[in-house]
């Protein structure tokens, strides 16, 4: 009956009273065939630095994974079909991003508030407030985000927030020839993903699913999905991503008895 | 990451993208072990440094406020250096974030961290003892959260090592801490007035080293990391050193060298304990298998997975 249910808008959560629609990214890896126009466009639009001409050994993947000078990570997997061997090799490509939670760890455990929610409902880090304190990184379920080392800040995809406040696409979905990232707000990409599903299912591509359009997830649904091929840690995706912050209060409580603990012993250690 | 780290979790049924870490590993370097470590030391000590000054126990107030001090210079130090950016370590002010364990921590830190160094004024010149006196109350009040909130801190991530051991790491920093202001202030204080310093000393490496090991139950297989690699040699020294010390000083009474040999101990194995956490969380974090193993367990037990 989820129709029924008014999404969940991240934007007013975080104080916006009069905001655009929550716009993100549907990447459709069915369609993608591994050209990294993505991972090239993002880094010319956002100056982002050279991450090592590396030789990686990763069938055509030489980028690695997402990191803070990756934003985008296209993912090269090979199969056999049927996996008891004797069949053809499949391919698998899917262009991995950010996923700006809905219920985004990175940005609640920020200290400095260098983490934002925008307008737009995405996660960016305001880079003259970041002092590198590094916590978002352990914090990121997906292992997303990361410091530069030669700048000491954390870095990771804005959704190309520049872009889309002048009513651009981000650089990625711009460059993508197939279509396979899909840049739109998000309710429509949530509706158009749901008949694609539904479109392969008939095509007997049973093994397509979405991952990360469910709002009852443990991130409160992502801002970024995807639909996928197989399961989503053939991708390097963690199966049931948590935000740590859910579990805060039970957190706080045991350090608050523990402090108790402490003070009873001291007590008991002067009277006797 | 060394051949034997990677044996432990079975990673028969896993599946992953070529053995790559789901999760991003800390940047921090050892710099946030040690901020908590001299952390707790500081807070433990101003509690102790606080039944002193009640109980009229001068020497033993001096050493403790003294220590406490020292100790939470130190510690406000250790982050400092260890940020990206140590010019903008204000910035941890800008704003209060109840969901930011580092937030809240350097808030405590700032309350706390002046007292503590106020109440060490009269002790190392002699000047305003009464504003030391007030000082001193405030932060041995403030005392037992700084030593616990750290375990939050690391408990507030994804990397299952630290996050699963989110009802017991308290504990273990508490011990810790207690083990190590106890010990400290055994070591500096005529034996004649440390009976306190020493019976906290005690109770702190007893809860240290039995949250540990529940900690270890509990955990499980997620707990995999405290048994391997490098976390696996300091968990193992760590409970050498606090138990011999716990033992010397139980041993030796009121006798002054085994409360400075067992002091020692104590405050050694207490900062190994944190070495230990620390690398603990770093190899879970590098373990894809750690990461995904339970979350498939998850889905099969219930939960409606992610796709249709």
């Amino acid at each position: 009956m989820t129709i029924f249910q008014p999404p969940v808008d991240p934007a007013a959560r975080a104080g916006y009273t009069d905001h655009p629609r929550r716009m993100g990214f549907f990447t459709d890896t069915s369609i993608c065939i591994g050209c990294k126009a993505c991972e090239v466009a993002c880094k010319e639009w956002n100056g982002v630095p050279d991450d090592g001409l590396n030789f990686l050994g990763q069938s055509y993947d030489n980028t690695g994974e997402l990191g803070a000078n990756t934003w985008r990570h296209v993912a090269f997997i090979e199969q056999q079909v049927p996996a008891d061997g004797g069949g053809d090799i499949r391919w698998l490509m899917s262009s991995d991003v950010c996923k700006h939670c809905t219920s985004a760890a990175c940005l609640e455990v920020c200290p400095t508030g260098s983490l934002i929610r925008t307008e737009f409902g995405t996660v960016i880090v305001q880079q003259d407030i970041c002092n590198g304190c590094g916590y978002c990184v352990p914090a990121c379920p997906f292992g997303v985000i990361d410091k530069r080392h030669d700048d000491g800040r954390v870095w990771k995809c804005t959704l190309c927030y520049d872009r889309i406040t002048d009513g651009l696409q981000p650089a990625c979905a711009s460059a993508c020839p197939t279509k396979s990232i899909q840049f739109g707000a998000l309710d429509d990409l949530r509706e158009h993903a749901a008949n694609r599903v539904e479109e392969l299912h008939a095509q007997r591509v049973d093994a397509a699913r979405l991952y990360g359009h469910d709002e009852s997830d443990g991130v409160g649904g992502m801002g970024a999905f995807f639909l996928l091929l197989d399961d989503p840690e053939v991708y390097r995706l963690p199966p049931d991503p948590v935000s740590t912050t859910r579990d805060l209060p039970a957190m706080w409580r045991s350090a608050a008895k523990a402090a108790g603990v402490l003070a009873a012993a001291a007590i008991a250690a002067f009277v006797r | 990451m060394k051949a034997r780290e990677e044996l432990m979790v079975p990673k028969a049924d896993v599946r992953t993208y070529y053995d790559r870490p789901v999760l991003k590993a800390p940047v921090w370097k050892w710099y946030i072990p040690a901020y908590f470590f001299t952390g707790g030391l500081a807070g433990a000590s101003s509690v102790l440094g606080l039944g002193a000054q009640l109980t009229g126990r001068r020497a033993l107030r001096r050493a403790s406020r003294v220590a406490a001090f020292a100790g939470i210079g130190a510690s406000a130090g250790l982050l400092v250096v260890d940020l990206g950016r140590p010019s903008r370590f204000h910035n941890m002010l800008r704003v209060l974030k109840v969901t930011s364990p580092m937030s809240v921590g350097s808030w405590l830190l700032a309350a706390y961290g002046p007292a503590a160094g106020v109440a060490a004024v009269p002790e190392i010149t002699g000047w305003f003892p009464r504003l030391g006196a007030v000082a001193g109350v405030a932060a041995g009040v403030l005392g037992p959260a700084v030593t616990t909130y750290t375990a939050v801190l690391v408990s507030d991530t994804a990397i299952p090592a630290w996050h699963e051991a989110h009802a017991q790491l308290p504990y273990v920093f508490a011990g810790g801490a207690a083990a190590t202001a106890g010990g400290l202030a055994a070591m500096c204080t005529p034996a004649a007035e440390a009976g306190p310093a020493r019976r906290l000393a005690l109770m702190g490496a007893a809860l240290e080293l039995g949250a540990t090991q529940l900690m270890e139950e509990r955990l499980g297989e997620a707990g995999a990391p405290y048994h391997e690699g490098e976390a696996g040699r300091l968990t193992k020294l760590s409970k050498m050193l606090v138990g011999a010390g716990a033992v010397a000083i139980a041993v030796g009474r009121k006798r002054r060298t085994p409360a400075v040999v067992g002091g020692g101990l104590l405050v050694a194995g207490a900062l190994a304990e944190r070495m230990a956490v620390f690398h603990a969380g770093k190899q879970s974090a590098r373990d894809p298998a750690a990461v995904v193993a339970p979350q498939r367990r998850r889905l099969a037990a219930g939960r409606t997975p992610t796709g249709i």
